[in-house]
């Protein structure tokens, strides 16, 4: 059994007396791949911003890595700095820099502004860039901009990008929406080569991808965890079917 | 800083070249080193010009690059002027104080020269003592080096504050201006320490070069200020390129982004934002000398806001963009508002360019927003990339 990389223990969040999360436990190891399914408004999305430290929880810890250190009070930069990668639901890359410079800025450097005003360009980092842009068959776009990539490309840039962070947990944000079959079996590809050797969380709404991704499976409603387990365990759930698949 | 990254960037090598002709130029035919084909009048013009391009580039590093549209930079190229213009005042009304005191039969005691020098400076706002802040106005190095610390204690103390609080975009622009304005209001007043309205002036009289023509004078600032133009742009040229220049368009474009990335924004941010600070109050530290006089009309807001319009005209997000707004824009604007430009008759209403100058400007700046947002410098990447 792998160690606990972040601890999640009742953590409550409201909105104007919404509750979005409501004393939510969880865990993930290192290294696993875990999907996390729900209906609109189960408050995936709010998990991941509390965990990236975008959001500030009203109750509840939030541990991380051998020593268990809070993340709370942390800012999103200092926590990205410990090795939680992000991935947003909306493509996001900087679309006038090219697919190299977007990698470029990703990968594990020391991150200080004198540091980067002063930054030389490595043998070492040239070759990571490579070998990342291999993984994401971006090879021939690295020197185009961003912005001239397809919609399942710059998703995949995106995930280059978190890669080139090397980060120990990855918080992934519905990765196939809008993707062909075929780029979805790609990415599915990548997020489960990069399960090998860290966590990898993916949010998804997709069913099918979810059954391929095949993993444990959390399934989340009305902010907290209503099952978890195989995918096969949680649809047989008579909660689950009545919450999300039967409608 | 190396040769390299400079023939990397052979925009950086034109605009040095440009630059170096134009100086040339204008020495040879100024009436201190050439043939007097150009007035001294018009040098110090071109001079001051290139401190405001100076000021311009500052200003599309940290809007154009960055995404900080401050409305408060010309406000650190005022306490430049200021910084310096304490200087120049103070020694030159020595000079005379202790030239006129030379006749008394009793030498005057320092004591004495000080409330001369000082009855001599606030006599204008009824004072005769000197204010706290001129405390170093006796030294050149000790003044200079405010021209660079004041500016950029004040932009780092307020970017600090404000960065840190999460504001952007336009409450951010509001911010800055207010700042603007309330410096400007403070530099108003008589017992500001500064000389309230009528503000610091014969600054074009350097303190040990009397003898010096000023055709000369003007001359040696013109060189300066191609100097300091030629290094800033070399400096933020560096700045911008590279994995600088990437993440600081990586703030502009998504912020939040770039954070998840693992970069602390607001340090970028305050990085930025006090370097250009601080340029700017070296560009405005080289300007009033030229211009000789320097008053709080000169940091309201309204100057700052004309910076924006430069940089907007010349195209944001290119250095020598700035530069040819700057040069564009002020040169047109003296044109127009100095009668060069002939007023045009309709029959019912003659348009007289002094008065229409300003809404002529006005249209050209919603024009660029709407018609051509890469403004004047795209002009020069399209025929860039057509050759």
């Amino acid at each position: 059994m792998s160690k606990t990389l972040l601890e999640l223990s009742g953590v409550s969040v409201s909105f104007d007396g919404f509750k979005a999360i409501n004393s939510l436990s969880f865990q993930i190891g290192e290294p696993e791949l875990r999907a996390i399914i729900g209906p609109n408004g189960a408050g995936k999305t709010t998990f991941m911003d509390i965990i990236t430290g975008k959001t500030k929880p009203d109750e509840g810890h939030v541990l991380w890595g051998d020593k268990g250190i809070s993340l709370l009070g942390m800012s999103e930069s200092a926590i990205a700095r410990e090795g939680i990668g992000r991935k947003f639901q909306k493509p996001t890359v900087f679309e006038a820099q090219t697919v190299r410079e977007n990698l470029a800025m990703a990968l594990k450097n020391p991150r200080g502004p004198f540091d980067v005003l002063f930054y030389k360009k490595t043998k070492q980092g040239a070759e990571r860039i490579e070998e990342i842009a291999e993984q994401t068959g971006l090879t021939d776009s690295l020197p185009r901009p961003a912005g001239e990539l397809s919609h399942g490309q710059k998703q995949w840039l995106e995930i280059g990008m978190l890669l080139a962070q090397e980060p120990r947990l990855l918080l992934v944000d519905e990765p196939a929406a809008g993707m062909t079959p075929a780029e979805r079996e790609k990415t599915t590809e990548m997020l489960v080569e990069a399960a090998k050797t860290r966590a990898v969380v993916v949010v998804e709404h997709d069913m099918e991808f979810v059954r391929r991704l095949n993993c444990k499976v959390t399934v989340l409603n009305e902010g907290s965890v209503l099952a978890e387990g195989s995918i096969d365990h949680v649809t047989s759930n008579p909660q689950v079917i009545e919450v999300y698949l039967g409608r | 800083m190396n040769r390299s990254f400079i023939a990397r960037n052979p925009s950086i090598l034109w605009f040095l070249a440009f630059l170096g002709i134009f100086t040339l130029a204008v020495s040879l035919m100024s009436e201190a080193t050439g043939t007097g084909f150009i007035s001294t009048s018009f040098v110090k013009t071109l001079g001051k010009t290139l401190c405001l391009c100076l000021v311009a580039i500052a200003m599309d590093v940290v809007w154009g690059y960055c995404g900080i549209l401050s409305l408060g930079h010309f406000a650190f190229f005022g306490i430049g002027g200021y910084a310096i213009g304490m200087w120049l005042m103070y020694a030159r009304t020595e000079t005379i104080v202790t030239d006129s005191m030379a006749a008394q039969v009793v030498p005057p005691s320092p004591q004495e020269v000080s409330d001369a020098i000082a009855s001599q400076i606030f006599g204008v706002v009824g004072a005769s003592e000197f204010p706290p802040i001129w405390a170093f106005a006796h030294s050149l190095p000790l003044q200079l080096l405010m021209v660079v610390l004041v500016p950029g204690l004040l932009a780092l103390i307020f970017g600090w504050l404000a960065f840190r609080s999460r504001v952007t975009g336009v409450y951010l622009s509001i911010l800055t201006q207010a700042m603007t304005l309330a410096l400007a209001l403070y530099l108003f007043q008589n017992d500001s320490g500064l000389r309230g309205n009528n503000g610091l002036s014969g600054l074009q009289n350097i303190p040990g070069f009397e003898a010096t023509p000023q055709s000369m004078v003007s001359m040696v600032f013109f060189w300066a200020s191609a100097l300091a133009l030629a290094l800033g742009y070399i400096l933020f040229a560096w700045v911008v390129s590279g994995k600088m220049g990437s993440v600081i368009r990586a703030i502009r474009d998504d912020e939040t982004r770039v954070r998840f990335l693992g970069y602390h924004v607001e340090s970028y941010k305050l990085f930025v934002f006090t370097l250009t600070a601080v340029i700017a109050g070296i560009a405005g530290a080289l300007y009033y000398p030229q211009a000789g006089i320097i008053n709080p009309a000169e940091i309201a807001p309204i100057a700052s806001i004309y910076l924006a319009v430069w940089v907007a005209i010349g195209g944001r997000g290119r250095l020598y963009g700035a530069v040819l707004g700057t040069v564009f824009v002020t040169l047109a604007s003296s044109w127009f508002t100095g009668g060069g430009a002939p007023d045009i008759d309709l029959g019912f209403y003659t348009i007289q360019w002094t008065d229409w100058w300003l809404v002529l400007l006005g249209l050209s700046f919603v024009a660029v927003t709407l018609f051509a947002p890469q403004g004047l410098g795209g002009l020069v990447d399209k025929i860039e990339r057509k050759s």
